[in-house]
């Protein structure tokens, strides 16, 4: 991270507390965080941690209760308006009734883009999530992994610089989760993005990331911040190397530590 | 597939069980009846006559299958197309009003289930005077609304039609309140990551959300038309349609035209939900609905 260039995502003494019937509950205590442009951040943690909530806050899909959280120097708010991020669900949450090229094409649509810019994008963005001669099928006819490739096309069809990812890849098998964190990385790589995941699997977050930021529930706040020390360039046999299994002991122990007065 | 099995079999067996059923009450029903014209002409039959005359008396307490069928069949084939005695065309008279009104409710409903799903206010105000529209007897609003539309001068086919409206919007505004709300909170977060307007949320995820769910309104909707038409017929003193058949009939005992006329009124209806259902197929498919 460079002073030059203004933090991505910069939360400070975030909290979010919701109303619920049983009482309030912290969701999110007191969130010190600064993502700098091009970093692949993790959230990991135990659910109830915030991870998703805390995403969802940089989304501007909920509203912080106390703190303040900015995206590219503005609000969350004004952020979302100028569209500056792609979302990806924890499901692929693509249109039934639209084909992948099409879904793909629903924010363009949405931002107004014409035919043949929209045309132009959704060919580039399939071929980069490896989906291009699927133009045609609907959701239905791909596999679970392949609707999810689609549904980070759509995210990545605006250029947004920013991507949120909400446990992209949770409800697949671990080959295919395989897959796609290695073709992840390599999108990552290729297109120089600020990516910030949430996942709940410790080789995922320090396969993918250059930070991983540990959190621990009731009240949902980080425990610990590690950096990566692993090269950019990583093929999926890493994960056998010492310098994997340190990062993946220092997660571990972060996750322990958070979770030690709840046994 | 194995239709044959599947459903042929299955819905034979019940049709010729309700059949055999029907000859049997036919029989009983009518007993009676011809007993005491046995009497009176002096003659004793043996059983197997009686069951034969039970079931050709001309003005019978239960016709048989058989006495419907042979008048349904004269009155739908033999007869010249625009004579009133034909069933097609008093279907027809039945079914045009029907359309109509049917036409008129799923436009209403739609109207009102955007204004519902858009506007709290309405959907405070406006949905408990709804489901109270559909308390009233229907038989108890369509003369007044005959009456008052032909003391302004408005006769003929919009009252009927108009009863049909009143019937059909309800199930209609109900299954689009219901469509129009069915989008994931997912998708609903999706566009709001986008910051797509409410009409392009509106056109882009509700609209084509709530398209099953309108079908299967309509289904409903186009059935209770047909009962609104039917209804409309009878207070107005209409000289033709299924309604004013049947009111005919009852009116000369004419069982036999009453229950032949209930045939074409359930053609009609089962012609008209199949139609709406395969266009709700035909559509579920240009959407890239899964075959089944």
């Amino acid at each position: 991270m460079t002073g030059l260039s203004p933090a991505v995502v910069s939360a400070n003494k975030l909290g979010l507390t919701f109303q619920t019937n049983d009482g309030p509950v912290q969701a999110l205590s007191n969130v010190d965080l600064t993502i700098g442009k091009g970093e692949f951040v993790s959230f990991i943690g135990p659910s109830g941690c915030g991870k998703t909530t805390l995403l969802r806050v940089i989304a501007d899909l909920e509203k912080p209760t106390s703190g303040a959280i900015s995206v590219n120097g503005m609000t969350a708010e004004q952020a979302r308006e100028k569209r500056a991020y792609g979302y990806v669900f924890q499901a692929a949450a693509l249109f039934p009734w639209r084909t992948i090229e099409r879904n793909v094409a629903l924010p363009l649509e949405i931002m107004g883009l014409s035919r043949t810019d929209q045309a132009e994008r959704i060919k580039r963005t399939l071929d980069l999530v490896n989906l291009s001669g699927f133009e045609k099928k609907y959701p239905w006819q791909l596999s679970g992994g392949m609707q999810q490739r689609a549904s980070i096309a759509r995210a990545l069809a605006f250029d947004a610089d920013l991507l949120l990812m909400d446990e992209p890849f949770g409800a697949l098998d671990e080959i295919v989760r395989d897959h796609l964190n290695e073709q992840l990385l390599q999108l990552w790589g290729r297109t120089n993005k600020t990516i910030c995941f949430v996942t709940h699997s410790i080789p995922e977050a320090v396969y993918l990331s250059t930070r991983i930021v540990v959190m621990s529930p009731r009240p949902g706040r980080v425990s610990d911040i590690i950096e990566s020390t692993l090269p950019k360039e990583r093929p999926l046999d890493i994960r056998e190397t010492p310098e994997f299994l340190a990062i993946a002991a220092r997660v571990r122990d972060g996750l322990r530590a958070g979770h030690s007065y709840d046994d | 597939m194995d239709t044959f099995r599947d459903k042929i079999v299955p819905v034979t067996s019940i049709l010729v069980g309700v059949v055999v059923l029907w000859y049997v009450l036919a029989v009983i029903l009518n007993t009676p009846f011809q007993r005491d014209l046995d009497r009176r002409a002096n003659e004793t039959s043996t059983f197997s006559e009686l069951i034969g005359k039970t079931l050709s008396q001309p003005k019978p307490t239960l016709p048989a299958p058989h006495q419907v069928a042979v008048n349904f069949f004269e009155n739908t084939f033999l007869r010249p197309i625009n004579s009133n005695r034909s069933l097609v065309y008093n279907a027809w008279v039945t079914l045009s009003s029907t359309l109509l009104g049917f036409t008129f409710g799923t436009a209403l409903g739609i109207i009102i289930a955007v204004g519902i799903v858009h506007v709290a206010t309405l959907d405070r105000s406006l949905m408990p005077w709804i489901i109270a529209s559909q308390t009233i007897p229907i038989l108890a609003v369509a003369p007044m609304i005959i009456v008052v539309l032909a003391a302004v001068g408005i006769t003929g086919l919009i009252p009927k039609a108009m009863i049909s409206t009143y019937l059909s919007f309800f199930p209609v505004t109900v299954g689009m309140v219901k469509g129009l709300r069915s989008p994931e909170i997912m998708h609903l977060d999706l566009m709001h990551t986008y910051n797509a307007s409410r009409a392009q949320t509106f056109w882009k995820l509700r609209v084509p959300a709530s398209v099953p769910f309108l079908f299967t309104s309509m289904k409903v909707a186009v059935a209770a038309s047909l009962v609104g038409a039917i209804v409309g017929e009878l207070p107005t003193g209409a000289v033709a349609g299924i309604g004013a058949k049947l009111l005919a009939g009852a009116y000369y005992s004419q069982s036999i035209d009453i229950w032949s006329a209930l045939v074409a009124g359930s053609i009609v209806a089962a012609l008209l939900v199949m139609v709406v259902g395969i266009a709700g197929r035909v559509v579920d498919r240009a959407m890239g609905g899964r075959p089944a």
